[in-house]
């Protein structure tokens, strides 16, 4: 049960930032297809920092002494580093859709195909290998929080909620959840928020009304880049153990998903998350789950194959969409490029 | 003469080649100059790996390989020929794929699947029928040219199918194809997995190949190569260039000839009044993006038919690339069928120099990737870089207007004036289309 909880907590982490990386640039009016590319790129970049940081030694005493704090500092650094390169990398997007009123789904595919190449390319040259790892020992070595890591005993009982919520586990998940609270509030409860907003359903309206519209979508692509950037090395942290290989197998497209299925709306994209979350946990682990602790492995036991629970995820997809798509709507002006002569 | 060459530049044509030559130089210097910047900052690489770099990012299709001094030459390398066209086959096919779609308002980021079930489903046949050369079977009675035939149509079909899927729930239940597309990718890449995983066709027989499927060839089964092997010696190169042109030739008489062309295009610009007209919208939604598959499928069937090339089955983790790189091979040919012929020998092109970089230099291979996003990214704002040609020429065609011209200019004008108010309706009635669908 532990291990379901936070498993799926973990995939569910990702998709939830990068899903409301995708509200906040479609509220604006950018479609961004470009989400998978930003992740990959993001979690090339963090992975890259903390490589080149560790090479440098500065966080070496640290971890001799176990001075965690100092550790989960890193990781936070490493985070802000991907998050900033995410922003800058959507930057282009932003360019192609809001100055040159391309084709937002086109110039969204190129970064896609962009992300990988470069990063493939930079990695075989920087390790002449296909993945970039840390410079020295592991994820869990260094950023995990454990119990030995807060003074506990190894085997010292901290209750269930203990178990499952401090220890084995990543500060960036609690970070995450932090920064899709305030962000949410921002976007609703703001004035800036509802400017933003107003210029992914009615561009000319607001404009009229003295909003800079170009701004606006600025502003929305760029959040939503470094939220996308944030959730790739998030994920290449939490789930690939802090290594970067060009792929973050299809998270970001998920994340789309999970938008469309939240209908545009932050609660809704959380419950969404969750939920396939834990439909990615049972199929990348289904036959290690023992969902009531007695020791019998019902999932694996079932005999299905495991292709068929990876398949899972994007077939639900599919029928969740086939249900929930005659209801949901989407900003009005997304994917327009705005022409202040159009009335 | 001067006139020619002016009258020549105003055509339509000629600045869509235009912008896509631009795009591709303009691609192929960035790749330069991150190879220029690696080089640079990378001590173990040096300056002169840097021109050799760059060298074979332009040149890498001539070639051949390094002297006793250790310099690279160049000159007529029939391999690199021959596999530039025995690559580009498969992407012709996709690329046509994504450009008939396009052209009927469909983006089909599904090739990559529609061309996975193309590859199970040929694969399947080819390998399963006994043919009377077959080294699997003992006792097979088909020929096998027959079976070649069975199997490249089992491949257009399982594409088919699989690419109806999407336009079945973007005409039906309002799914946003691109969505669809994507989600159809990953479960055929998990499904085609699931049907080879210990089936018989896994290939038992070569040591170390057990990931790989048989070569159709160990049925008897390969494309049968028209003499194009001598002309292009020591190449894989085969017949199936020629089929995958005669399909573009079909897919323009299809798309401009024909009244059921018409009816797809005008379904892509603008469903509404598409359906107005009396064409049925969600029927010709479907049939698009099922030609769109069969026609993945094709690309996926000529290539795996070749005799000498091997499926990696265990796919679950990653799309194949030939289905992606139909989306760069149709923007750049403005998604003409015809000119897709050229982009995809230009894409395999860069793929040989790709190659050729890795093996020669310390550079590798996602160069190109690099340089095909960026010639991607450019195709987007097509249109802007058309507009820039445009008005290069028009200052320069004021030097040595006359009044005619100037007449016709304002005629012009007035008739775009007057149809303004219609095409406003045009874009409004397209943004409701577009606001009222998922994503």
């Amino acid at each position: 049960m532990t291990f379901l909880i936070q498993q799926t907590l973990l995939y569910a982490v990702p998709l939830m930032i990068v899903a409301l990386a995708g509200v906040f640039a479609e509220r604006s009016g950018v479609i961004n297809l470009a989400l998978e590319g930003i992740m990959i790129f993001g979690a090339f970049t963090g992975v890259f920092f903390v490589n080149v940081v560790q090479q440098a030694g500065w966080f070496a005493a640290a971890k001799d002494n176990g001075n965690w704090i100092a550790l989960q500092g890193f990781e936070v650094l490493a985070i802000l580093v991907a998050a900033l390169c995410g922003a800058i990398f959507s930057l282009l997007l932003a360019f192609a859709a809001i100055n040159l009123k391309a084709d937002q789904t086109i110039s969204g595919t190129a970064l896609n195909l962009l992300a990988p190449a470069l990063v493939l390319f930079l990695i075989r040259i920087l390790a002449n290998q296909s993945t970039l790892y840390m410079a020295e020992g592991d994820a869990a070595s260094w950023f995990m929080i454990k119990k030995s890591t807060l003074g506990f005993d190894r085997n010292a009982d901290i209750g269930i909620l203990g178990e499952i919520f401090i220890n084995k586990v990543y500060l960036a998940t609690y970070l995450c959840i932090l920064v899709f609270i305030i962000l949410a509030i921002l976007l609703y409860k703001t004035r800036f928020g509802l400017r933003l907003r107003s210029c992914g359903e009615n561009p000319q309206a607001a404009d009229s009304l003295g909003i800079n519209v170009y701004k606006m979508r600025y502003a929305g692509t760029i959040i939503s880049g470094a939220l996308a950037g944030m959730g790739g090395f998030v994920y290449a942290l939490t789930t690939a153990n802090c290594s970067a290989n060009g792929d973050v197998a299809g998270f970001g497209f998920l994340a789309l998903a999970v938008m469309i299925f939240g209908n545009w709306k932050p609660g809704n994209i959380a419950g969404a998350a969750l939920l396939f979350g834990l439909f990615k946990c049972i199929a990348a682990s289904y036959a290690s789950i023992d969902i009531n602790g007695d020791g019998v492995y019902m999932l694996a036991q079932i005999g299905l194959s495991s292709n068929f629970y990876r398949m899972l995820p994007y077939l639900i997809t599919m029928v969740v969409l086939a249900f929930t798509s005659k209801k949901s709507r989407a900003p009005k002006a997304e994917g327009v490029p705005y022409d202040k002569g159009q009335r | 003469m001067k006139e020619k060459l002016a009258r020549f530049y105003a055509k339509d044509g000629t600045k869509t080649v235009l912008s896509s030559v631009l795009s591709i130089i303009i691609g192929m210097v960035v790749g330069s100059i991150i190879i220029l910047l690696v080089g640079i900052s990378n001590k173990s690489l040096g300056f002169s790996s840097v021109g050799e770099g760059i060298q074979l990012v332009f040149g890498g299709l001539f070639s051949t390989g390094r002297n006793a001094a250790g310099s690279l030459t160049f000159g007529f390398n029939s391999t690199n020929f021959g596999n530039m066209l025995f690559r580009a086959t498969p992407l012709i096919l996709t690329g046509l794929s994504v450009a008939i779609a396009y052209k009927t308002g469909l983006f089909n980021i599904g090739a990559p699947g529609q061309y996975l079930m193309g590859t199970a489903a040929t694969l399947f046949v080819a390998l399963k029928i006994p043919t009377t050369s077959s080294t699997l079977y003992e006792n097979g009675g088909v020929p096998a040219p027959l079976v070649w035939l069975l199997a490249f149509l089992a491949g257009m079909l399982a594409g088919a199918l699989w690419g109806a899927i999407p336009g079945l729930v973007k005409a039906y239940l309002n799914i946003n194809e691109v969505l669809a597309c994507i989600m159809c990718n990953w479960i055929a890449a998990n499904l085609v997995t699931w049907i080879f995983e210990g089936s018989s066709l896994c290939n038992t027989i070569e040591s170390g190949k057990t990931g790989y499927i048989y070569k159709t060839s160990y049925n008897g089964v390969a494309t049968a190569k028209l003499g194009l092997d001598k002309i292009f010696s020591g190449s894989q190169v085969n017949g199936g260039i020629l089929v995958a042109i005669i399909l573009a030739i079909l897919v323009y008489i299809l798309m401009d000839k024909t009244t059921m062309g018409y009816q797809l295009k005008a379904c892509g610009s603008n469903r509404h009044s598409a359906r107005y007209a009396g064409i049925a919208d969600k029927r010709n939604i479907v049939l698009s993006m099922a030609l769109a598959g069969a026609l993945a499928g094709a690309g996926a069937s000529l290539y795996y038919l070749a005799g000498n090339t091997e499926f990696f089955w265990s796919t679950y983790q990653s799309l194949p690339d030939a289905g992606f790189n139909g989306i760069p091979v149709a923007l750049l040919a403005s998604c003409n069928p015809i000119g897709v012929v050229f982009t995809g020998c230009f894409m395999s092109m860069l793929d040989i120099c790709g190659l050729q970089l890795t093996n020669l230099t310390a550079y590798n291979e996602y160069i190109t990737d690099v340089i095909i996003a960026v010639i991607v990214y450019l195709s987007a704002f097509a249109l802007l870089i058309r507009m820039l040609l445009t008005s290069k020429k028009s200052s320069g065609h004021e030097e040595n207007a006359n009044a005619d011209s100037d007449d016709s200019g304002n005629a012009t004008a007035g008739k775009t004036a007057g149809a303004d108010p219609e095409k406003d309706k045009n874009t409004a009635s397209a943004v409701n289309a577009k606001g009222g669908e998922a994503l």
